[in-house]
Parts: C-alpha cells; sequence; structure tokens
C-alpha cells in the first residue's frame, strides 16, 4: 500500500482542520447555506433523506487493516441517529408499504444504523452521522491518513481502480503507483474544482477491464506498444445516468510519462466549453458526443501547448514513479504448496456439505495471484437480512482481524461491493474458509445472481426515485438455494434507485432502475448490458423491457427472465452469452408476461 | 493577493482601454491585450470556474504580467483556488468579511501547507520540487 509521507499527512490534517473551520462559520451563520453547500460536498457530506451522509475516500479501492478498525469505530459511535429521528425515518419509510410478493412474503424497509456500506466506486458510506460532529469524523480519518476530498462535487473524483491492481495473472503493470500519482495531482486542483459536473477516472492495468473503465468520464488502460515501452490507451467520455454512453479512445497510446500533461489538457477543455446551463448535459460525455473530432483536435492542441509552451510541468520522472512504486512492494509470503494440496483434499473429503461448499468457494471466492504461493479471496457481504455491500461496526472489526491474520494487514473494496483479501497463503485457504464461514463472509455467491449490485435507493437517498434494498432482498430471498444460484451462474444483476445510475443498473446482464410515476415506485428493466469485463462482453447498455414494473412484479420479472435462459441456453452457456445469442426477444416476452394483470389505477400510470 | 471591497472596486469603462473584462465564454488566447494593464475576470456563481483555467491561460499561456482580478461571486474559500490560478487581486462580494478572508486564505491547505500540483504560480509539481 502507498505509505502515506509526513507531507501527506499534513496535508489530510490541514484539510480536516478547514473543514471543521468552515462548519464552525456555518454554524455561527458566518457562511450561508448555500455558500457551505459545495465546500462540505467536496469533503463528502450530503444531506440525504433524514440524516447527512458522509462518503469516504478509498484511493484505488485499498485499505489497511488499522484503516478499516477506524471506519468500525465510525460506524459504531457515529453512525447513530437520535432515537426520534430514527422513528421518524422509519415511520416515513413504513408508509411507503411493504413489497407484497406474490408468493406471500412481504417485504418492508427495515432501516438500520451503525454501519458502513461499500460503494460500486470503492469508497465507503455512512448514513446517520450528524452534521455536528462531522469535523469530529474527519480528525477520526486524518488519524489514519484518511478523508472524504472530492468524494462528491463537481470535481475530479476518487480514482478507482482493478480490484486485482498488482496481483492479477493477466496483468501489464501494476496501475496502483499511476492511480497514486493522480490521486496526488488531482487533489484540490485549484484550477479543477468548480468543473461543469462530477468527473471520474477509472484505471487498469490488465487485459480484462474490471474496473469498468468505458463508463467513466476518463478510462485508462495501461498497455505496451510494438516496442515494448508502456504507455495508456485513453478513453473519455463514457458516463451512465439519463444519457448513457460508452467512451471513445481518445489516444492509442500515451507514454506513460505524460498522463497527467494529457488528462491536464483533457480537463481545461472540458472545465472550458462544457455546458453549464442544463445540470443533465454537462458532463463530459455530452461535450464529446456533440463535438466530436473537435473536442479531440482541441485536446491534443492543449495537450501540444502544455508539453511545448509550458514546458510539461507533470511528466513523471522515473524516480517519482519509483518512489510511489516502492510503496507497492508486495509482502514476503509463501507457502507450503504440498502441505495446501493436502489440506485441500482433506477438507474435500470431509463431510459432504463441506465438500460442496468449500469446493464452491474456492471456485467463486478465490482468485489466482501473480504469485503462484498465493491467492486473492473476496468476502461476501451479500447475503439474506442486509443490505448489499452493507457491513456493521462488528463486520468490520472481523475483516480488518481477517486481513492481519491471513492476507498482510490489507483489504481492498470491490467495484461489486464486497472487500478482497489480496495477499492469501494457498496452504491457508481452509483457516480462512472456515473463519470467514464463521463470520458469515464465506458464502460462495461472488459473481453469481445474488452478489448483487445494489445503490441505498429510496431508502436512504434523497435523490432516488424508488427503493432498491427491498428488491434486491425480495431477490435474494427468492434465490437461497445455492444448487439452483450455482445451476444459473455468473450473472451481473445491477439495481438503482434512480436515473444517476449509483447502481449501474445499465451496465448489469439484467438492470433495474427505480421510476417514480405519480409518486408511486415503478421499476424499469433492462437487458444485455455490459461493464466491459470478459464475462459480460464489450461495454454496452442494456435495452429497456417494455413499461416499468410494480414492485412486486419485479422478482416475477426476473424469474422469468432467468427461466427463459434455463430453456434456451446450451450446455455450459452463461446467461449473457444466450441472450446474445438468441436474442432479447424472448426474454422480452417472459418479462412481459409475468406482469400482474393490470388493475385500473396500474393501468392508468404504466 | 490583494483583496478589495466591493466599494473599491471601479469596473473596466469604455474610455479607459487599459482595464480589460473578459467574458466567461471569451478566449483568453485570442484577447487583445497590448495597452492592457488590469483584465477583469468574473464569476457568475462562485461554482462557475471558467474563469479559474482562463486566468490560468492568461498568465501562463499569454505570459500577461498585469493583473488579474477576480469579480463577481467572489467568496473568503476560494481566493488560495484563485490565487494559484493566476489571479493577483480579487474584489470580495459584498458582506464577506475581510479579516476572515485572509485568514481562510492562509490556512488553505494546498497554499499554506504546499501542495501537489503545478499551478500558474509554482510551474512545478511537489515532487518536482521535492526531488
Amino acid at each position: 500500500m502507498y505509505q502515506y509521507t509526513e507531507f501527506d499527512r499534513q496535508f489530510v490534517k490541514a484539510r480536516a482542520g478547514q473543514y471543521r473551520d468552515q462548519l464552525t462559520r456555518w454554524q455561527a451563520g458566518q457562511l450561508a447555506e448555500d455558500d457551505f453547500r459545495p465546500l462540505r460536498l467536496q469533503n463528502g457530506w450530503y444531506v440525504q433523506r433524514y440524516a447527512p451522509m458522509l462518503r469516504v475516500a478509498v484511493p484505488y479501492g485499498e485499505l489497511s487493516s488499522a484503516q478499516v478498525r477506524v471506519l468500525a469505530k465510525i460506524a459504531r459511535d457515529y453512525d447513530q441517529p437520535n432515537a426520534a429521528l430514527f422513528e421518524q425515518a422509519q415511520a416515513a419509510q413504513d408508509k411507503l408499504g411493504p413489497v407484497n410478493l406474490k408468493s406471500g412474503l412481504s417485504v418492508a424497509s427495515r432501516l438500520t444504523a451503525g454501519y458502513a456500506h461499500f460503494t460500486t466506486r470503492q469508497n465507503i458510506q455512512y448514513n446517520w452521522i450528524p452534521l455536528d460532529k462531522s469535523a469530529d469524523v474527519m480528525d477520526l480519518l486524518a488519524s489514519v491518513s484518511m478523508h472524504g476530498i472530492q468524494t462528491s462535487g463537481n470535481c475530479i473524483r476518487n480514482i478507482t481502480s482493478d480490484e486485482r491492481a498488482g496481483i492479477a495473472v493477466d496483468e501489464i503493470a501494476d496501475p496502483r503507483p499511476f492511480g497514486e500519482i493522480l490521486r496526488q495531482w488531482s487533489t484540490l486542483h485549484p484550477e479543477f474544482a468548480f468543473l461543469p459536473r462530477k468527473f471520474k477516472i477509472a484505471i487498469s492495468g490488465a487485459r480484462e477491464d474490471r474496473a469498468a473503465t468505458a463508463w467513466h468520464d476518463v478510462g485508462l488502460h495501461l498497455i505496451r506498444n510494438a516496442e515494448g515501452e508502456l504507455g495508456f490507451k485513453v478513453l473519455v467520455g463514457g458516463g451512465m445516468g439519463r444519457t448513457p454512453i460508452i467512451a471513445s479512445v481518445i489516444r492509442e497510446f500515451l507514454p506513460w510519462h505524460q498522463i497527467m500533461n494529457y488528462i491536464e489538457a483533457i480537463v481545461r477543455v472540458y472545465n472550458r466549453y462544457g455546458r453549464r446551463d442544463n445540470m443533465y448535459k454537462a458532463r463530459i460525455k455530452i461535450l464529446v458526443k456533440a463535438e466530436g473530432q473537435k473536442y479531440i483536435d482541441d485536446v491534443e492542441a492543449e495537450y501540444l501547448q502544455i508539453m511545448e509552451h509550458d514546458g510539461g510541468p507533470h511528466t513523471i520522472t522515473q524516480a517519482e514513479l519509483d518512489r510511489v512504486t516502492a510503496s507497492f512492494v508486495p509482502p514476503t509470503l509463501q507457502c507450503d504448496r504440498k502441505s495446501a494440496d493436502a489440506k485441500i483434499a482433506n477438507i474435500l473429503r470431509a463431510a459432504a456439505e463441506d465438500d460442496i461448499e468449500f469446493g464452491r468457494w474456492l471456485k467463486q471466492n478465490v482468485a489466482p495471484h501473480q504469485n503462484p504461493d498465493l491467492r486473492a479471496v473476496t468476502l461476501s457481504f451479500k447475503r439474506l437480512g442486509q443490505a448489499p455491500g452493507d457491513a456493521t461496526a462488528d463486520q468490520l472489526d472481523v475483516a480488518a482481524d481477517l486481513a492481519d491474520r491471513f492476507s498482510a494487514g490489507e483489504v481492498r473494496v470491490t467495484h461489486d461491493q464486497n472487500l478482497l483479501l489480496p495477499w492469501v497463503r494457498c496452504d491457508e485457504l481452509p483457516e480462512l474458509w472456515r473463519a470467514a464461514r464463521k463470520s458469515g463472509f464465506a458464502r460462495p455467491n461472488i459473481r453469481l445472481l445474488t452478489d448483487m449490485i445494489a445503490c441505498p435507493g429510496g431508502d436512504f437517498c434523497s435523490l432516488a426515485n424508488a427503493r432498491s434494498i427491498p428488491i434486491a432482498e425480495a431477490i435474494t430471498e427468492r434465490y437461497q438455494d445455492m444448487d439452483e444460484l450455482h445451476d444459473l451462474g455468473e450473472i451481473d444483476l445491477h439495481i438503482s434507485g434512480c436515473i444517476n445510475s449509483c447502481g449501474h443498473h445499465h451496465s448489469g446482464h439484467i438492470g433495474i432502475l427505480g421510476v417514480d410515476k405519480d409518486g408511486k415506485e415503478w421499476y424499469q428493466v433492462t437487458l444485455g448490458g455490459s461493464d466491459g469485463s470478459t464475462l459480460s462482453g464489450a461495454p454496452v447498455p442494456g435495452k429497456v423491457v417494455g413499461p416499468s414494473f410494480s414492485a412486486a412484479e419485479v422478482p416475477e420479472v426476473i424469474e422469468a427472465v432467468l427461466d427463459t435462459y434455463r430453456r434456451e441456453r446450451a450446455a455450459g452457456e452463461t446467461f449473457i452469452a444466450t441472450l446474445r445469442r438468441v436474442g432479447i426477444d424472448p426474454f422480452k416476452a417472459a418479462a412481459n408476461s409475468a406482469r400482474f394483470a393490470a388493475t385500473p389505477a396500474a393501468a392508468a400510470v404504466a | 493577493m490583494k483583496l478589495l471591497p466591493l466599494t473599491d472596486h471601479t469596473p473596466a469603462g469604455a474610455e479607459d482601454r487599459t482595464v480589460l473584462a473578459l467574458a466567461n465564454d471569451a478566449d483568453p488566447l485570442q484577447a487583445p491585450l497590448e495597452g492592457v494593464t488590469r483584465i477583469d475576470l468574473h464569476f457568475p456563481k462562485f461554482t462557475d470556474g471558467r474563469a479559474f483555467s482562463q486566468a490560468f491561460l492568461l498568465r501562463r499561456r499569454r505570459g500577461f504580467e498585469g493583473e488579474i482580478r477576480a469579480t463577481g461571486d467572489v467568496l473568503a474559500d476560494q481566493l488560495a483556488q484563485m490565487e494559484r490560478s493566476g489571479f493577483d487581486a480579487a474584489v470580495l462580494r459584498a458582506g464577506q468579511d475581510m479579516a476572515t478572508a485572509r485568514r481562510v486564505l492562509a490556512s488553505y491547505p494546498g497554499y499554506g501547507v504546499g501542495r501537489y500540483q503545478g499551478d500558474a504560480v509554482h510551474v512545478a509539481p511537489h515532487f518536482a520540487e521535492a526531488a
């Protein structure tokens, strides 16, 4: 992991101090609400449906166990609403009513407190911290070199990466040193603090794109050219929201030294010409789409000026890359592979239930590693009774302990809202499995249907049109049979509570989007979306299936779509492959046939 | 950085060719600068950041050495960003306390305690200077 220098630490502390000063001035009435809002947003403080929400930056998803313990402490001590607020919030959610399923089951909103939530951009959110405690929380975060800098607002956001960065077997180069160099460059950049809209960068160093780079404002792929030199393929103008657009390649190869100079050109042209008259047309994707080649020409001209006139001030030196890379040296770990094989064989011979479960865990939750002695293990935070990606204070503490025992004290927050242990010795897999199982993290559902992405939705978010969590729970409840789940295989199910697309519904093989019609919760279903991973194929937004569905219909629609897959699939064929082969029509027909008989009220709004 | 209360600010007039008021959508690379000693850039809202890039281009690309003045919705908490982007004068919006503005400017991270990236004033980034 990157080791903070004294300079880095002082910087974060100064930022926490600055935030406390701004908060104090706001509380004293010296800073107007409208003037304070963008300041708190750029420190990660939103005000949501019932309480403030804090988004903590986790650069490229990496956390130390010490940081996880502080995150647990914040969940335990600060993510606590007072009783009156909590009751009021629960009562308001109760008014939305339960989702009454055909099976007779009824799924209601059950608000909880004292936990953290993993986001698709590898960050961590809290939902209940009172604003008057916010400066204390920033100080606590700063004590372990953490912060909420630029996790919101119209600025360059926290940079995300591949959850297997630095350990993936298909890696061309480790993206983390570049992620860190770019983090430093973008942090409190004076010229780019008030862009037309938010700006998200993702960076991948592997052959497979596990960071959904084409869905970002800027996507970076580390590659080698014909001469074997390292550089970046640069994509620009991707994004979700109302107008889903896949990023275009703006540079096939850019030498690695120049990445900051080049992104400076991309962002400067955007800052000058991006639309500021309409929030929905302000992302860079709209500028790139509207201007086409002219945007590319403008960026190249600006880049030339930065290099020739300004002298390329942000050219990365080999010394700086070496300095940062030195922080990412893998821990020295070795395993006794013979004993590992013996232990694994032993467990596989043991009780029948363990046999299947452990085998499935090895298949779904354990990934190969650059070091053949090591494995990457995903702890599942997708199980019945907790919202996808939620972790209580106790669970965070356990995860920190597991990281210390089994993974050189490091965890990664994944794009799919789980935690990954990147440095697990192969001979310790059986022990880790037992420990993780005891703590409820060993559910072998990684990349399967119930490993779904869901945003907090209408239970917490003030932007949401509909709830995500009860829908996620209804589907999770329906697909509890592990035999069935494994038979269905790898499927990306993504749920967003509104068109802002925090739940990445556009990129799900099955996407669910909450929409509001006449003040009621409805859900649009999309099929065939892709994040750009090997399983999912070339990045593409899913196609909408007819008019939207009621909450109660959604699980029936999912079941109908999955039944169609089971009927149509060839041997060994995944859901997305079947859908691509046979086309969307039979799936669409099945989904539409799952509609309940239209009641007059439903017909009027559908 | 020179901080001015609104009352001390005289807007650019048609007869005075030494002061140029540049609109947000004007291209600073094309603006005629001969005889100009002061350029006023405008923040219609403090969250509209176009003038930051304009100031950068005037300083770094055009080599303009006169005064670059921030006008409009100018608040204490953005002064450091302005100075680093090339402004050397700012007209505070009405109701802004001058003493608070000076204190906030001095304690801004990325200003008072050092900064990561190069800017219009300090061209080299932290890593190049620290090396």
